[in-house]
């Protein structure tokens, strides 16, 4: 059988004002009918604009430049744009990253569904929102009829994406591609998302490309995979065996970047991999294999011809002279990579039992926490009116949190986005007045300080940003920037200030000509780099890091995961690490918080938390995070947190987890669960009806104390 | 990853090394996104031909622009006035050189003047926000109600209308549309990270408005600065046109215009387009470099 999508030798360029980009120089690949194909790849790898050329929507100064594109055997990239435009959301639909900006604002999704189908069909009005209506519900959008009436902001993120999957299957397209369809969700909402479309795949029998960089989602759902880098395929194969037995050096690589895969119980925590150095310049790329100059397996004949896609064993290509792995194809997902070395220096399981100890239930201990929270609350009131601004309710964004962390060690909070974790971080650094409860940094209470004093005290606690490009005045160089935390405390003389800068560049690995230099001459994890650097130079004892590594590709945050570690380790510093990905928090903590809706639902040592969870909550956390390994993500199909976040201004009573929670009783509406100890060590969890019950004498003993729930 | 974050980004160096560029300074590279616009370049070459016309014009082309000579009005351009002269019996070419001179510094005057006031304003209104906005706010709006020639009426018949006067009604009436504009830049700009990021270094207010927020409103402010201009000479002629500009013998293109429109029907071009033409080629020339200070100041285009 022909396939549905053969793109043979595909070129696309971006002109730009100096250079030109080669984008995607010479993909070739084949999708057939009801067949998911995953395409992954780090940021610049061609993937997207892979997807944007099979549907020509590529971004100003992008042209295809050579290549066929067969659609059922008709070549589409040959097709004037007027063809194009009939081809395109009528045989090919297309999702994309963000819901929000997909949709218009000042129409209803009712008429933008229909929309596609009185264009491509020839449909009337009424008979295109009848069609509205059938897709919503295939979509799994309640009460569609009524639904269509709505405005994407009057629905939630999840809600708008199944809109954008309505949209694109309003005209039964043979071929959807989805671009990133749950990069900007939610965890729980992205399973729920990726669930859809491989539901619909199968009931419509229409292919599907999932362009995605996240190897835990490209597990789960695709037949096979292509691994781009540097606008080539340089491996295709099924997925499985791409999981089990990588070829090419870089797949190999991306995998021991992973943090979940170097975060193993019984080891401790390793090392991740760092992929050196960062993507070729695609305006000139180099000769010879692209991944050469970061390769470790590189030799001088990869650097002077490039290898082409060559076949392996049972149809497994890739683009590689010294390919890892096992020709047989047969080797066990359990062995390490042969690679994995020898001399990484192993870090410490780095929550032992005292510590953590002193995290929980605050007993007596030598170690005396660093920063320890108690009974916060933050409310923020909504307002209405311009001038008396009337206050019409408040959104409870963090409700009676406590916690400790000890000096020198790392605390994790994760939860999905609304959970409040955000806002802890902003109190703690003093972005947020806390509405009540105190935050005591090194024996000083900072919820209780003037404004004044609190400016003075802020560098005992730095802020590291998600996106430290943002975070950076665009108008100053990186030594003015650096300067500034000094200038402001007035931190040593002109000459102190100009050392400390260059110690700094020199710690975080960048040139002391970096100092000259303006932000966006940087890369991404440069920046991130620089981040650090700026939050490091007042030599706070804390460092609260809202989500550093989310916005960075893998192989990039393995290098800024190390670097914080390594940080951690020379300077005895103390993180707060906020993130909604649990493996990277279980990689880089020792002791997890779980927030859901304000609340403080489950503390304890991390691999505790992660292999034993107690609270149903963190378990269904657990479970939809996607997990680089086809069979486990297999497994566990239809698991997780169903549902979506209740709103924070008027929280659900007792329990706030109960409406989605599966374990969830009468008993739940009506009181509140308190934390409560469940191990020795610390492990606390807030709910009713645990999934497991606490250890003997553990409860009793602290409650005899007296000491037990900090709430 | 939306498409245009796809987009490679020209990132070829190991972690350590950096751009091969050499560090330039904010304002070379603002220059070099100015010298690709050739607009601009003409605005510039307009603009300069144009100050040198009118303020270094008369020191070679003597005229007498005091004393009335009736024997001379309405006459044709020919030998000796190249331009004609008007009813008065000046010499239009070397009445156009002064008229010119007080034109520019009118409008150049009344922008700097309402600039600053109206960045300060408009900067303090949108960081601190809250009750400060709304008061500072409602105030502009007030005045905003305010017709601009009905004020400039008010003053011009309580003093006599000298050019520093001038100035000053076009400046107190300009700045605040500017301070509603750089309000709302504020307004986006100290939500920013790097605003965030100072005030968790323990940084004021100050130095937040200061050091954060103009500099990076000083795109806005300076393309406004450049519209203001070309606004505040428009003005300057609305006011001539009305008889309340500047009193003769002194005057300016405006009321050049003016002089020039009661006779329209009598056939006097010359008394007519010169000014007219003077006038669109300044403001064509200012908008032109506005637009491309627009492109300099941003951050972004600069790298390309």
């Amino acid at each position: 059988m022909a396939p549905l999508l053969d793109i043979q030798d595909l070129h696309t360029e971006i002109r730009l004002r100096r250079a030109t980009v080669h984008a995607i120089d010479g993909v070739s690949l084949t999708v057939n009918a009801g067949e998911c194909l995953g395409i992954v790849g780090e940021s610049g790898s061609g993937k997207t604009m892979t997807a944007l050329s099979v549907m020509r929507l590529l971004p100003g100064g992008g042209y295809i430049t050579g290549g066929h594109i067969y659609l059922d055997g008709k070549d589409i990239a040959a097709l004037s744009e007027d063809k194009m435009g009939q081809v395109r959301g009528n045989q090919i639909g297309m999702i994309f990253q963000d819901p929000l900006t997909s949709l218009n604002p000042t129409m209803t999704i009712g008429e933008q569904i229909a929309e596609s189908v009185r264009l491509h069909r020839g449909a009337s009005k009424a008979e295109g929102l009848a069609r509205a209506v059938e897709v919503l519900g295939l979509v799994g959008m309640p009460k569609p009829a009524e639904r269509i009436k709505n405005y994407p902001h009057q629905l939630s993120g999840g809600m708008r994406q199944r809109v954008v999957i309505a949209m694109a299957l309003a005209c039964e397209p043979k071929l959807l591609i989805a671009d990133e369809p749950t990069t900007a969700l939610d965890v729980t909402i992205q399973k729920q998302i990726l669930e859809l479309i491989d539901d619909l795949r199968h009931r419509l029998g229409m292919a599907v490309i999932l362009v995605t960089h996240d190897l835990g989602v490209i597990a789960g759902r695709a037949d096979r995979v292509a691994v781009m880098y540097a606008g080539r395929i340089v491996e295709i194969t099924s997925t499985e065996r791409l999981f089990s037995n990588p070829r090419h050096p870089y797949t190999e690589a991306l995998f021991e970047a992973l943090p979940e895969k170097a975060a193993d119980e019984s080891v401790g925590i390793k090392r991740l991999y760092n992929i050196p150095g960062q993507p070729p310049d695609l305006t000139a790329p180099p000769t010879g294999c692209k991944f050469a100059p970061r390769c470790r397996y590189a030799q001088d004949k990869c650097k002077e011809i490039e290898p082409s896609l060559t076949e392996g064993a049972v149809s497994h290509e890739f683009r590689c002279f010294f390919p890892v792995g096992s020709p047989e194809e047969v080797r066990d997902a359990k062995t390490p990579f042969a690679s994995v070395a020898e001399d990484q220096p192993v870090v410490a399981p780095a929550g032992n039992g005292a510590l953590v100890a002193a995290v929980g239930a605050g007993t007596a201990s030598a170690l005396t926490p660093l920063l320890r929270v108690d009974h916060l609350v933050k409310n923020f009131t909504v307002t209405a009116g311009a001038v008396m601004q009337r206050k019409i309710g408040a959104v409870s964004a963090v409700a009676d949190v406590s916690f400790a962390v000890p000096a020198g060690s790392t605390f994790g909070l994760v939860g999905e986005s609304g959970c409040g974790k955000t806002t802890i971080g902003r109190l703690i650094v003093g972005l947020e007045k806390p509405s009540a409860g105190s935050i005591v940094l090194n024996g000083k209470n900072l919820a209780k300080m003037s404004t004044r004093e609190r400016r003075h005290n802020s560098r005992m606690v730095q802020l590291m940003f998600q996106d430290s490009y943002a975070s950076m005045d665009p108008r100053m160089r990186v030594a003015t920037i650096l300067r500034e935390p000094m200038v402001i405390q007035r931190d040593g003389s002109r000459s102190q200030q100009q050392k400390r800068i260059s110690a700094i560049l020199d710690e975080v690995g960048l040139p002391a000509a970096a100092a000259e230099r303006y932000p966006h001459e940087f890369s991404g994890g440069q920046r991130q780099r620089l981040g650090l650097a700026r939050a490091l130079i007042l030599r706070p004892s804390m460092i609260v890091a809202d989500e550093p590594v989310s916005a960075l590709d893998v192989s990039i945050q393995a290098q800024i995961l190390n670097l914080m570690r390594d940080l951690q380790r020379e300077h005895g510093l103390t993180y707060l690490f906020i993130s909604h990905d649990l493996s990277v928090v279980r990689y880089m903590a020792s002791v997890i918080g779980v927030m859901y809706l304000g609340k403080l639902v489950e503390v304890g040592p991390a691999s505790d938390v992660y292999f034993r969870p107690v609270h149903p909550y963190t378990k269904g956390l657990i479970d939809t995070v996607p997990v680089a390994d086809p069979s486990l993500e297999r497994a566990k199909e239809h698991q997780g947190v169903q549902g979506e976040l209740p709103s924070a201004v008027a929280p659900p009573s007792g329990c706030r987890f109960r409406t989605r929670c599966p374990f969830a009783q009468e008993l739940c509406a009506r009181e509140e669960p308190p934390l409560r100890p469940f191990t020795a060590f610390g492990h606390m969890a807030a709910c009713h009806f645990p999934l497991r019950e606490p250890d003997a004498g553990v409860a009793d003993a602290v409650t005899a104390t007296g000491t037990g729930t900090p709430a | 990853m939306t498409a245009t974050t796809a987009t490679p980004a020209p990132e070829a160096q190991a972690p350590g090394t950096l751009p091969a560029a050499k560090p330039r300074s904010m304002f070379m590279r603002g220059l070099e996104v100015f010298v690709e616009n050739k607009l601009a370049l003409v605005g510039v070459a307009l603009l300069v031909l144009i100050f040198g016309f009118c303020f270094l014009g008369p020191l070679f082309y003597h005229t007498d622009q005091i004393h009335v000579n009736l024997a001379n009005e309405n006459l044709a351009p020919g030998p000796g006035h190249p331009l004609g002269t008007d009813q008065n019996g000046y010499d239009e070419l070397g009445r156009l050189m002064v008229a010119g001179q007080i034109s520019l510094e009118v409008g150049l005057a009344a922008a700097v003047i309402a600039t600053a006031l109206g960045t300060l304003w408009g900067a303090i209104a949108g960081y601190f926000g809250g009750i400060t906005d709304s008061v500072m706010m409602r105030l502009v709006d007030a005045l905003l109600s305010i017709p601009t020639l009905f004020l400039a009426l008010v003053v011009v018949s309580l003093f006599p209308p000298t050019e520093i006067e001038i100035i000053l009604v076009i400046a107190l009436t300009s700045w605040l549309t500017t301070s509603r504009l750089i309000r709302g830049e504020a307004l986006s700009l100290r939500v920013r990270d790097y605003v965030q990021a100072m005030r968790v270094m323990g940084g004021g207010s100050t130095r937040a408005v200061f050091r954060h927020i103009a500099p990076n409103a000083v795109g806005t402010i300076i393309v406004n600065a450049t519209f203001q201009v070309a606004d505040a000479i428009l003005l300057v002629v609305a006011l001539s046109y009305l008889g309340l500009g500047i009193r003769p013998p002194q005057t300016d293109w405006g009321g050049m215009l003016n002089a020039g429109l009661n006779a329209v029907y009598d056939g006097y071009w010359w008394q007519i387009f010169p000014a007219g033409i003077a006038i669109i080629l300044v403001v064509i020339a200012i908008n032109f470099i506005g637009d491309a200070l627009r492109d300099s100041f941003e951050v972004r285009l600069q790298r390309r």
